[in-house]
């Protein structure tokens, strides 16, 4: 199929695209790398009046490092990511997950704020950011805000974001060097989306240790207490984690299994326990 | 196995790189959506979005009626019917344009023609269908039940062809392992790179509508447009461009076809319609959706003593031109024996009318399914009988002495050594250092299990077997145009297609056996109606055998001819003279091919006074001197790891040992398996089109419906056997889709071996991580049962 007609602007820095977003009656969508809405395009599952296409604002593309985390603009690419163009937070831990995420191709267009905004719950970023603590920047001509992701994501492919808004960028806390990250992902093939997303980071010099289950039809699960749901020898409390995913909407025993599995895998990985996890991919 | 390159020159044996992946791999290649034509206007389909309901009305605004054409403004255009010859076959008559009913998703309704695609969509968007929604057959089991409701009203039932052949079954009934298994391959859709694609204009001069079109069958398309446009033959041009990739998805007269050739004349202008993903998912999930209930009968020592089974095909709405509703369930009866040799059988097939896509020909056809049956459950007797799976397939494999054999349903096997095959798969994966590990554990708790199948194909089956059929195609000779340029070089005209298969190398290799000319200088045009012998196409792996063949024919031919100038040329009588390397040898020199060719072509003046006026150029017929088919044969054998936790399965180790007698191009013929292998790879793990109650196909998009990807493929180690066929040219035999036969049987078993100690055994392709851990929580579930039945007993 081919798209319906739309008009497209580019503006040329961030004034011009708050400008555009907010001056347009009917449905404006945002454009950055395009890797999901532009098959939404092409299939008619949006038809929007207007497309703003962020990708050219060299603003969107900085990243600025604070006392205690890095922000990313929202069109820093998963390839930037991945190639280390874009620092880390902690030792490869976005660099990992971003080598992950579909296929190269899309990695050099698709960006970490784009997949936010449409907050598929199978998006890596969408659950790796959660388990991560990270904060979203938006932006309005009336001015910013900053929300965490769990306020950010409010459903399925829903957030916060009101008309005439655009995430602009992404903090994410620096992890201390003790930090340890655990990421699972379930897909039946390389690229795919994932059916279980199991992340998990865990800070021995915070005492802390946050879990996140995604992949589930909602915004991701996430447990904060996560110290008190794992222990080094048993592994993840199952019946616990079990009764939140069900609270959660993963009603389904098979696929509560697989989520516990991706859980369980991805906190082994945290807190390093042995035996090593399972390979987590088909 | 393989001559190193070079080392046969390049005739057959050479293992040449592709001629024709210069442009491929460059990009070069020149697909229907290349095609650009002044005028030309594009269409988009108004497709039913419901699986069954009656038509109540159709309602196109004033302003875009010029531009919408249904099945009302068709007047004169027939519908698709593909008749089977088999007594008790029920007709049904598929309209190009949806007519009074709806019968699957995606059936085309009305025809809108605009200056773009996009265009074309925003016309057939305002279109409004009125539809009286009816209940779906969305499940073949439910659609034999009595009550349900019809495809096709006037059948009284949904039942396309019933067939049935019994040999003795009861003869097996007192045999003391008996194994009955439930077992289904889930139905899918092919997925060539290239999809389907027409353009189709009006050449005014020559009075002749051209149709440009993917397909493997161009001649046989030419003659469906003639009966449903009822316009003559000889006023219609079908020509196949580059075509990526067809594995039976092209072997068919599409409606779209007939309709863009209707509108071409209608409208004066070309028109064009390319098929996109959602279209060809949607509206084309088409195949391999069958269901066995099968019984295997045998000693204890492995021996089988019967099987017993009855089938059903889903074949969809309507019977596909031209190989109908019923080859697929038909032939799971003939071929369901496979390589084995026993003495009893019986199955019942029914080919069952749905509300889905009519159903195609995949690569294999239903070779891979009866494989998937017959392998899983050999592997259950290979259990119950205490026996390795090597140990009973050996046990029942046709064996070399035994060949030329007729089997239970009287297939004739040509050649082969079957058991030996099945050896060497298993010596080289090395099965005693599988079981060692298998035995010892994994240290990331994954369970490691081991599979084997094996099958033979029967490819090039000819006019005896499918004047049987009496369906609309019956191969005969199939032919070859052979035509010596006036520069020495050779033009080839086959009327097959060739879409990825290699054929302009390969065939160029046929020739330069016999005529010895350069690879480089031999051009082989295919695939248009206008410049070839008539063909059935290409299907059925017959391009190497019958092609083949027939280039091989009109070669020889040549050979006379050039033999004859030549003598003349040399003043040598005939009979001292030999034809070799691309020159006639004489006593005292030698004339080559270019020195003929000049003397044909631009100095007449100095050939001999009785020169044969054909001069150059012949066009050769060619048929086997058996026509019941070649019966090249593997056994593959693969090594898995299963995570019975998520159900991940990553493929270890995978041996193919091939038997596809003398292989004209080994490269090409690794290339065909590797090729087949993605595909049974993706049968065995990830493809699958689910359909909801209503027949609603869940997958839309390759996000949904999951091909293998170049890291779910494995890298096989194949090792080549070339058993000669007695009955064919070079003793070649067709292997093009073997690779897709065996690779679901081999996996499931494996995946099954690693996942006995659980108590699982996976009955249904394809194994996706759901299946293995649905099945695994509820083998744990009745253990638990179980035991606790146990406690409270005690």
């Amino acid at each position: 199929m081919k798209a319906a007609r739309f008009d497209l602007v580019r503006p040329r820095d961030l004034s011009e695209a708050l400008a555009a977003l907010g001056a347009t009656a009917g449905l404006v969508k945002v454009l950055a790398g395009g890797q999901s809405l532009g098959p939404m395009l092409n299939l008619r599952l949006v038809e929007p009046d207007l497309l703003v296409d962020i990708a050219g604002i060299p603003e969107l593309r900085r990243i600025d490092r604070e006392a205690d985390a890095l922000v990313f603009g929202a069109c820093v690419t998963h390839a930037d990511f991945e190639d280390g163009r874009a620092p880390d937070v902690g030792r490869d831990m976005l660099a990992r997950v971003a080598s992950g995420i579909a296929y190269r191709a899309v990695r050099n267009r698709g960006t970490i704020g784009g997949s936010l905004a449409h907050a598929d719950p199978a998006a890596d970023w969408v659950s790796t950011l959660s388990a991560l603590g990270a904060e979203v920047e938006i932006a309005s001509r009336s001015g910013r805000r900053r929300l965490t992701i769990g306020a950010f994501i409010t459903g399925a492919l829903a957030t916060a974001l009101q008309p005439g808004e655009l995430l602009v960028a992404v903090r994410i806390p620096l992890v201390s060097a003790a930090a340890r990250f655990g990421y699972v992902k379930h897909a039946r093939k390389i690229g795919e989306f994932a059916h279980a997303i199991g992340a998990a980071l865990v800070d021995p010099e915070r005492g802390t240790a946050r879990a996140v289950a995604g992949a589930i039809d909602a915004p991701p699960l996430v447990i904060e207490d996560a110290l008190a749901l794992f222990d080094r020898s048993s592994g993840l409390d199952r019946e616990e984690a079990g009764r939140r995913l069900a609270a959660g909407g993963v009603e389904d025993a098979v696929d509560r299994h697989i989520h516990l599995e991706a859980l369980g895998r991805a906190l082994a990985q945290a807190f390093d326990a042995t035996p090593p996890a399972l390979r987590s991919a088909a | 196995m393989s001559a190193a390159p070079g080392a046969r020159g390049e005739g057959v044996g050479a293992r040449l790189p592709r001629k024709e992946d210069d442009r491929f791999m460059r990009g070069r290649g020149q697909y229907v959506a290349d095609i650009r034509m002044a005028g030309m206007q594009d269409v988009a389909f108004v497709r039913s979005p419901l699986a069954h309901a009656r038509i109540r009305g159709i309602r196109i605004p004033d302003d875009i009626r010029a531009q919408v054409f249904v099945a009302d403004d068709l007047e004169g255009v027939a519908p698709i019917r593909a008749v089977s010859g088999l007594p008790g076959f029920k007709v049904s008559e598929q309209p190009v344009l949806a007519f009074g009913k709806v019968r699957q998703v995606g059936e085309l309704v009305a025809m809108c023609v605009a200056a773009t695609r996009a265009e074309a969509e925003d016309i057939a968007a305002r279109v409004e269908l009125d539809l009286d929604e009816l209940p779906a057959l969305y499940d073949m089991r439910l659609a034999r039940e009595p009550g349900a409701a019809l495809v096709h009203e006037h059948w009284g039932d949904n039942v396309f062809l019933e067939t049935f052949v019994d040999v003795g079954i009861e003869k097996a009934f007192d045999a003391p392992i008996k194994v009955s298994r439930s077992i289904s391959t889930s139905r899918q859709c092919m997925a060539p790179l290239e999809g389907r694609g027409v353009v189709a204009h009006l050449d005014r001069r020559l009075d002749q509508l051209t149709v440009h079109t993917a397909c493997q069958m161009p001649h046989i398309v030419r003659s469906g447009l003639s009966e449903c446009l009822g316009i003559e033959e000889g006023r219609i041009r079908v020509a196949a461009p580059d075509v990526g990739g067809g594995f039976g998805y092209k072997g068919i007269l599409l409606p779209e076809e007939v309709c863009l050739g209707w509108l071409a004349l209608r409208c004066g202008h070309p028109v064009r319609w390319i098929e996109d993903r959602r279209e060809h998912l949607t509206a084309g999930a088409n195949c391999r959706e069958h269901h066995y209930e099968i019984t295997v009968y045998a000693d204890r020592d492995g021996a089988i003593r019967g099987v017993d089974c009855e089938a059903i095909v889903d074949s969809g709405a309507y019977s596909a031109y031209p190989f109908s509703a019923c080859l697929e369930a038909a032939q799971v009866a003939s071929i369901l024996p496979g390589p084995y040799d026993f003495p009893a059988y019986r199955c019942r097939t029914w080919s069952v009318a749905t509300n889905k896509a009519p159903i195609l020909p995949y690569r294999g056809v239903a070779r891979t399914g009866v494989c998937f049956a017959l392998e899983l459950a050999l592997d259950a007797v290979a259990v119950e009988a205490g026996l390795t799976p090597e140990q009973v397939r050996l046990r029942n494999l046709v064996r070399p002495e035994q060949m030329p054999f007729d089997n239970i349903t009287k297939k004739h096997f040509d050649s082969g050594d079957y058991p030996q095959a099945l050896t060497r798969a298993v010596k080289a994966i090395d099965v005693d250092a599988v079981r060692a590990r298998q035995k010892a554990g994994e240290p990331d708790g994954r369970r490691i299990g081991f599979g084997l199948s094996i099958y033979c194909e029967q490819a090039a089956h000819g006019t005896s077997v499918y004047s049987g059929w009496g369906i609309p195609m019956v191969p005969g000779h199939e032919q070859a145009g052979a035509r010596v340029t006036p520069d020495g070089g050779l033009e080839l005209r086959i009327g097959a297609h060739s879409h990825g298969q290699g054929l302009e190398t390969t065939l160029a290799q046929v020739a330069n056996e016999i005529l010895g000319l350069p690879v480089a200088k031999i051009r082989v045009v295919h695939g248009d109606t206008a410049m070839t012998p008539y063909s059935t196409g290409a299907w059925g792996s017959r391009m190497m055998v019958m092609t083949g063949g027939a280039v091989a024919a009109a070669a020889t031919e040549l050979v006379g001819r050039l033999t004859a100038i030549g003598a003349h040329l040399l003043q040598a009588d005939p009979a001292d003279v030999r034809f070799e390397a691309g020159a006639v040898v004489g006593p005292n020199g030698d004339a080559t091919v270019a020195e003929i060719a000049r003397v044909w072509y631009r100095r007449p003046q100095d050939l001999p006074a009785d020169a044969h006026g054909g001069g150059l150029e012949v066009t050769a017929g060619y048929k086997p001197v058996r026509d019941s088919g070649t019966f090249s044969y593997a056994a593959h054998a693969v090594v898995v790891a299963v995570d019975a936790e998520i159900g991940g399965v990553e493929i270890l180790d995978y041996v193919i040992v091939e038997d596809g007698g003398v292989l004209v191009n080994p490269l090409v013929v690794d290339g065909q398996i590797l090729g087949g292998l993605a595909q049974g790879v993706g049968t065995a793990l990830l493809e699958e089109m689910p359909f909801d109650a209503s027949g609603q196909p869940l997958a839309s998009t390759f996000a949904d419906y999951l091909l293998p990807g170049a890291a779910e493929v494995p890298s096989p180690r194949i090792d080549h056997m070339e058993t000669p066929s007695p009955y064919t040219r070079f003793g070649v035999k067709g292997i093009g889709e073997g690779g897709a036969i065996a690779p679901p049987a081999a996996l499931a078993n494996a995946i099954n071996d690693a996942l006995r100690p659980l108590g699982v055994e996976m009955l249904v392709s394809p194994v996706t991580p759901r299946r293995i851990v649905e099945a695994v929580l509820s083998a744990r579930e009745s253990v638990s049962e179980a035991r606790g039945a146990q406690r409270s007993a005690a």
